[in-house]
């Protein structure tokens, strides 16, 4: 219980807006064409900041998936950079990134702890070393108990926190979701919301949400990056300057409504144009 | 973040499945249909009389099968024997070169066609020259279940290795995973029930290789199988001991059919889409 008390504690501390942390990564002239020909992205310009959690908001086949691939080191760019830095030190290297899929792409041969074991297996740790962390991993995402279950035996909103803890346990710096809620039903999608909220508030960290739905991406994030397709481009760059905790009370206030009708606007002028 | 709170989103509780459920669906209903074509079969042969060197009745294979059970039994054995060894030379190579195509597409290119030559020439049509090439018989028959046997179990474990979810495989390059790791979290565990699969069919294309290498061997003596004395009883007209005979293939066939379902029931049970029941 005192997990969930220090979490709602955090998370009431007011998140910083967009702009004032220093900057974490930085997308310069970024353009992806595959090799089947698509220009999946053209010119991408963007500054990430540390502690940010944006969003990515746009229609299927913009690229969205493709910026997160190319920021996760998954694919080769074919103009531009991608540089790190620690506030106003370059890195040479990525930071520690972690990555959670629209599936929630576990091994279903493998108990939620080993699923959740995996990152940090892969870095040579024993499992007697890393049990504290891995299970500490499944209590924060709240399947305490389920350690020995196997994916199967747990339904989409469950396997999705699996894959959650996962991504927690390696303690990344910046979180990547590929719409990770987006197969998931309206209620189940809300909690893991505020859920994940809660965890970022606690976890310091950034997170790239991609999401084609303009309420998910208000509810969650302080700002909004609207792309449009063909090539895929950045049409647009909003902040939500709403404080956080947000809840149900957010969710149906005025603040929010308007954000929600600038973002369509921004979806519907990048669709048309 | 809380589970508990999840009415609507809770785990899917499976009902354990009951040994006598299985007994009472799967195994009761077969049996009696068996045995009812047993006892259909018996009146037929009597009611038309019919002689024992064209149809012989279940009951007199029955007793041909205990009357000659001195000189089937080693033929069992010789035949069980080299089936598995078979298999297992099988499973062993198959497995082996699934692994070295999965190292490199070149590779795979370059010996899968191979693979399927040894897969679509007839054995009976091989069969003639391997016995020829390699003296010891025993040695000649195994090669031929071997050749049969070998490819389900390389196209599937092949075809396992290469299914690897990609957004798994694209996690450990982000986890910086170096190649074995990939093999050996991911991608063997992957090709697990697709390996299963092909040992299943493997399983009984070994027997059936084993038998038709020895009808064309069709060498007698005390060493030979069950073909010897399928062909052996047909040349003296002892029908009954020839059906005793195909018993025991048949019966062979299903028991390794049984067993292998089984052993692949056993390691994907708690995981695998195949071994879920679902009800509804
Ligand atoms: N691996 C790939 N090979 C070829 N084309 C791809 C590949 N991945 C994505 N694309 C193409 O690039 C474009 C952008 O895709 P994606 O980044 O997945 O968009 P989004 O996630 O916004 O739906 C689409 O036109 C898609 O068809
Ligand atoms: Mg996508």
């Amino acid at each position: 219980m005192t997990l969930g008390d220090n979490a709602r504690r955090s998370a009431s501390v007011l998140r910083p807006v967009s702009g004032s942390q220093p900057a974490l990564l930085t997308l310069k002239g970024v353009s992806k064409a595959y090799s089947t020909g698509v220009v999946a992205l053209k010119n991408v310009d963007l500054t990430i900041h540390q502690g940010e959690f944006i969003s990515l908001l746009g229609p299927s086949g913009c690229g969205k998936s493709t910026v997160l691939r190319l920021i996760a080191g998954l694919g080769e760019l074919t103009q531009g950079s991608i540089a790190w830095q620690d506030g106003r030190n370059p890195l040479a290297q990525k930071t520690d990134i972690g990555f959670v899929f629209q599936e929630p792409t576990l091994m279903p041969w493998a108990t939620v702890f080993k699923n959740v074991y995996l990152p940090l297996k892969l870095r040579g740790l024993s499992k007697s070393e890393a049990r504290d962390r891995v299970n500490q991993a499944i209590e924060q995402v709240g399947l305490a108990g389920f350690g020995d279950s196997y994916p199967r035996e747990l339904s989409g909103g469950m396997k999705m926190r699996v894959s959650i803890a996962r991504a927690l346990v390696a303690q990344p710096k910046i979180l990547l979701m590929d719409e990770p809620f987006a197969a998931l039903d309206e209620i189940t999608r809300f909690r893991l919301n505020d859920d994940l909220l809660r965890l970022w508030a606690e976890q310091q960290w950034t997170v790239v949400f991609v999401t084609h739905s303009v309420y998910e991406s208000v509810y969650l994030s302080n700002r909004i990056v609207v792309m449009s397709a063909r090539p895929g481009r950045v049409h647009a760059d909003m902040v939500v300057d709403a404080p956080y905790p947000r809840n149900e009370e957010y969710r149906t206030s005025v603040v929010y409504n308007d954000y929600c009708r600038t973002a369509s606007t921004y979806l519907e002028q990048a669709m048309t144009s | 973040m809380s589970a508990h709170a999840e009415s609507h989103d809770e785990p899917i509780v499976l009902p354990p499945t009951s040994l006598s459920s299985i007994v009472l669906t799967r195994i009761v209903p077969p049996v009696l249909f068996g045995l009812f074509v047993l006892l259909l079969w018996e009146v037929v042969v009597r009611v038309n009389q019919i002689p024992f060197y064209i149809l012989p009745g279940p009951l007199l294979v029955g007793e041909t099968l205990i009357k000659d059970w001195g000189s089937l039994y080693p033929s069992l054995l010789v035949t069980v024997s080299i089936t598995l060894s078979a298999l297992i030379a099988a499973t062993v190579a198959g497995v082996a070169l699934s692994v070295l195509f999965a190292q490199s597409k070149w590779i795979e290119n370059c010996l899968f066609p191979y693979a399927v030559i040894l897969q679509v020439t007839p054995i009976v049509a091989i069969a003639p020259l391997i016995i020829i090439w390699v003296k010891d018989i025993r040695a000649a028959l195994l090669i031929c279940a071997w050749i049969v046997a070998f490819f389900p179990i390389v196209s599937n474990t092949t075809l396992g290795l290469n299914s690897t979810d990609h957004n798994l495989l694209s996690l450990m390059q982000l986890y910086g995973a170096s190649r074995r790791q990939v093999f050996w979290n991911v991608r063997l565990p992957s090709a697990l029930p697709y390996f299963l699969g092909g040992l299943r069919i493997s399983g009984g294309l070994a027997l059936i290789g084993a038998v038709v290498a020895e009808f064309v061997a069709g060498t007698g003596g005390v060493s030979s199988g069950l073909a010897f004395r399928i062909l052996e009883s047909s040349y003296t007209l002892q029908i009954p001991r020839m059906f005793a005979a195909l018993l025991l293939i048949t019966g062979t066939g299903i028991l390794i059919f049984l067993v292998l379902t089984f052993v692949s029931h056993m390691i994907l049970r708690r995981w695998h889409e195949s071994a879920i029941r679902r009800e509804g």
